[in-house]
């Protein structure tokens, strides 16, 4: 039998009570530390050489795939198939979200409007959204669909991160360099469930797979290069999606081999007269996503929180 | 215990045990104890744990409309700590010789009971910041004391789930003042919000001392270290000023500060409705449970593939071995 030595520790709990709201501690704002850790500022200069409204657009582009992905993945909070599983959507969701605010918070700066994040994320209409198609869908609280979209999603953004790592853009740069180790976990996790679920029973491998099949069609747009991305990697800030494509097909070839399933051969979705999500072009899917988490900003005009 | 015992060894084994009670050190898992403090335990650190997890359902309500992106974040990394203080507590009374999946069970058959608070709607996002403010705040007198509760991995366990459940309330309460800086809009659904929760919240300390039953048992065996009348008045003492800080009114008329005791007066909660939401029929019960079922019975399949390809990985390594050998 133990003695006790936890009355210290029950009392600092005490205290922490009686001590008023103290704003200079960093978990006030989750999410926020990422670019002065990494020692960059949203203010920082646009690079010589760079159109602005090209690098606030392409800010956007990987900022709403992370906001967007994000608030998708909360739907899981409370409904996954496991406490371990809930911990572990929820925190690759605040990955993302800390990603999402730094670039979206980058790109009003850049933008020179006066808009921050929130304005950004709470203000816009759904044409004006930059993100790709993937990452509006819903799981609809399918776990195998999770997975698969974690999987398709966390490969692809970490090849365009790996390279993003050397951006001239030190806002960029550092929101890579931050976000290589978030992706890096997520595509962990997404690839041990892939295995799981693909080599763990009939129905879960039948669930994966089919999972995998609806999801293809969204993979086409993620290598398609905008007029933006073409200008902006010739600058050296951005990255051409279309050179992650092998990186892409390699690791998924690999895992999906491993969790005896089959990569689909689906065609990829249409776009409109050449646009798709980059040109603000979306699915059905998205402007829902947005009634809602835009609903209760938009109730309260001119309201801080 | 069933096992056939002599009666005195289980004499001796119980002097020890009260010795150790009444030297106020631990019990641990491999040390012998009498069957109720066992069963006390189970039942009250399950529903603690059940009470972790439904918590998430009405906070969860507002992730996806949480009006800005910092809230957002404190919002979901607060409702992902409540699945790992869950995931503390169940292995906490795992070390007692039941497990999550039986105890789940028991949750959703409504066999074993959460903190009523949870069966209360969440309707505003001012309710984000009273539930951090006044539920957390009231969790946290529940707790503290449990921090040097006789049981080990328990008293452990709410070490580090109160340190958290602390900086939940000053996240509650600094967006309460936020918000009561804010328009007369957010003024309002800030006192509109105090005034549904003020109530359920006091209810949180369970029913007067003089009605609760187990919680004799639970002082004698330093489970339970304050009644539930002293973890009140401790409550509201602390409030009061918190809420002249936000300048809310809480809806008590008989709330006063009475100098003689130094200590405040204050009203009696609607004990019939605490115990038709105890009983099961509060707002929000047969939601939660349904809820709670959903999805631990929608993640039944998940559960079984890995547990399948855990065991398939384990017979390919025992055949490796074999081929080796
Ligand atoms: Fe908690
Ligand atoms: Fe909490």
């Amino acid at each position: 039998m133990s003695p006790h030595a936890m009355e210290e520790d029950a009392t600092n709990a005490y205290q922490s009570l009686s001590e008023t709201t103290d704003h200079d501690d960093p978990r006030w704002a989750f999410g926020t530390g990422i670019v002065e850790e990494a020692g960059a500022e949203v203010s920082a200069p646009v690079p010589e050489g760079v159109d602005a409204a090209d690098l606030a657009a392409y800010c956007l582009m990987l900022g709403d795939d992370a906001l967007i992905y994000s608030h998708r993945l909360s739907e899981w909070v409370s409904n996954a198939p496991e406490l371990e599983e809930e911990v572990a959507l929820a925190n690759t969701a605040l990955d993302l979200l800390g990603q999402a605010r730094v670039l979206l918070a980058r790109s009003g700066h850049v933008e020179g409007d006066g808009r921050d994040e929130d304005a950004l994320a709470y203000q816009r209409s759904d044409a004006r959204f930059r993100n790709v198609g993937l990452a509006e869908l819903s799981d609809d609280l399918d776990f195998a669909r999770a997975i698969g979209r974690l999987l398709i999603f966390s490969t692809w953004r970490l090849a365009l991160l790996h390279r993003l790592v050397g951006s001239t853009d030190p806002v960029i740069a550092a929101v890579a360099g931050k976000g290589v180790k978030e992706l890096t976990y997520h595509r962990d996790y997404a690839a041990r469930w892939t295995l799981r679920l693909g080599d763990g029973t009939d129905e879960s491998h039948r669930r994966m797979q089919d999972a995998l099949d609806a999801l293809w069609p969204y993979v086409g747009e993620l290598f398609r290069t905008s007029d933006e991305e073409t200008r902006l990697a010739g600058a050296g800030v951005a990255v051409d999606p279309g050179t992650t494509r092998e990186e892409f097909d390699a690791v998924l070839d690999e895992v999906v081999s491993k969790a005896t399933l089959t990569l689909p051969d689906r065609p990829a979705i249409g776009t409109i007269g050449g646009r798709g999500g980059r040109q603000g072009v979306h699915t059905e899917h998205l402007g829902h996503a947005l009634a809602q988490m835009q609903s209760l900003a938009r109730q309260h005009p001119g309201a801080t929180w | 215990m069933s096992v056939a015992m002599p009666e005195t060894d289980e004499r001796v084994l119980e002097t020890g045990f009260d010795a150790t009670i009444a030297a106020d050190q631990r019990i641990e898992p491999r040390d012998w104890m009498p069957e109720g403090y066992r069963k006390t335990l189970i039942r009250q650190i399950a529903q603690h744990a059940h009470s972790e997890i439904i918590g998430m359902q009405p906070e969860g309500n507002w992730i996806l409309r949480a009006p800005s992106l910092r809230r957002k974040a404190i919002l979901l990394a607060k409702v992902q700590d409540e699945a790992g203080h869950g995931m503390y507590l169940y292995a906490a009374a795992e070390t007692l010789g039941v497990d999550r999946e039986e105890l789940t069970e028991k949750l959703i058959d409504s066999k074993q009971k959460y903190s009523s608070i949870f069966n209360y709607p969440t309707l505003s996002y001012a309710d984000i910041g009273v539930i951090g403010w006044l539920v957390d705040g009231a969790a946290i007198c529940n707790q503290v004391p449990l921090c040097r509760c006789s049981y080990g991995p328990y008293a452990r366990a709410m070490i580090r789930i109160c340190k958290e459940e602390s900086f939940h309330q000053r996240q509650g309460y600094e967006l309460l003042l936020a918000m009561a800086n804010g328009t007369d809009e957010q003024k309002r659904m800030v006192q509109e919000s105090t005034d549904r929760w003020w109530w359920p919240s006091l209810m949180m300390f369970g029913p007067p001392d003089g009605d609760s039953p187990n919680s004799q048992q639970s002082m004698a065996w330093n489970i339970k270290r304050h009644t539930n009348d002293e973890l009140r008045q401790r409550f509201v003492d602390m409030s009061v000023p918190q809420a002249e800080a936000l300048g809310v009114t809480l809806p008590d008329p008989e709330l006063r500060w009475n100098d003689e005791r130094k200590a405040h007066d204050y009203g009696e909660p609607d004990w019939e409705e605490f115990k038709a939401v105890v009983a099961g029929s509060g707002p929000a019960n047969a939601q939660r449970v349904a809820h709670r079922r959903r999805a631990h019975e929608g993640g039944a399949w998940v559960r079984e593939a890995a547990q399948a390809y855990a065991d398939k990985q384990a017979a390919r390594k025992n055949e490796a071995r074999k081929a080796a050998a």
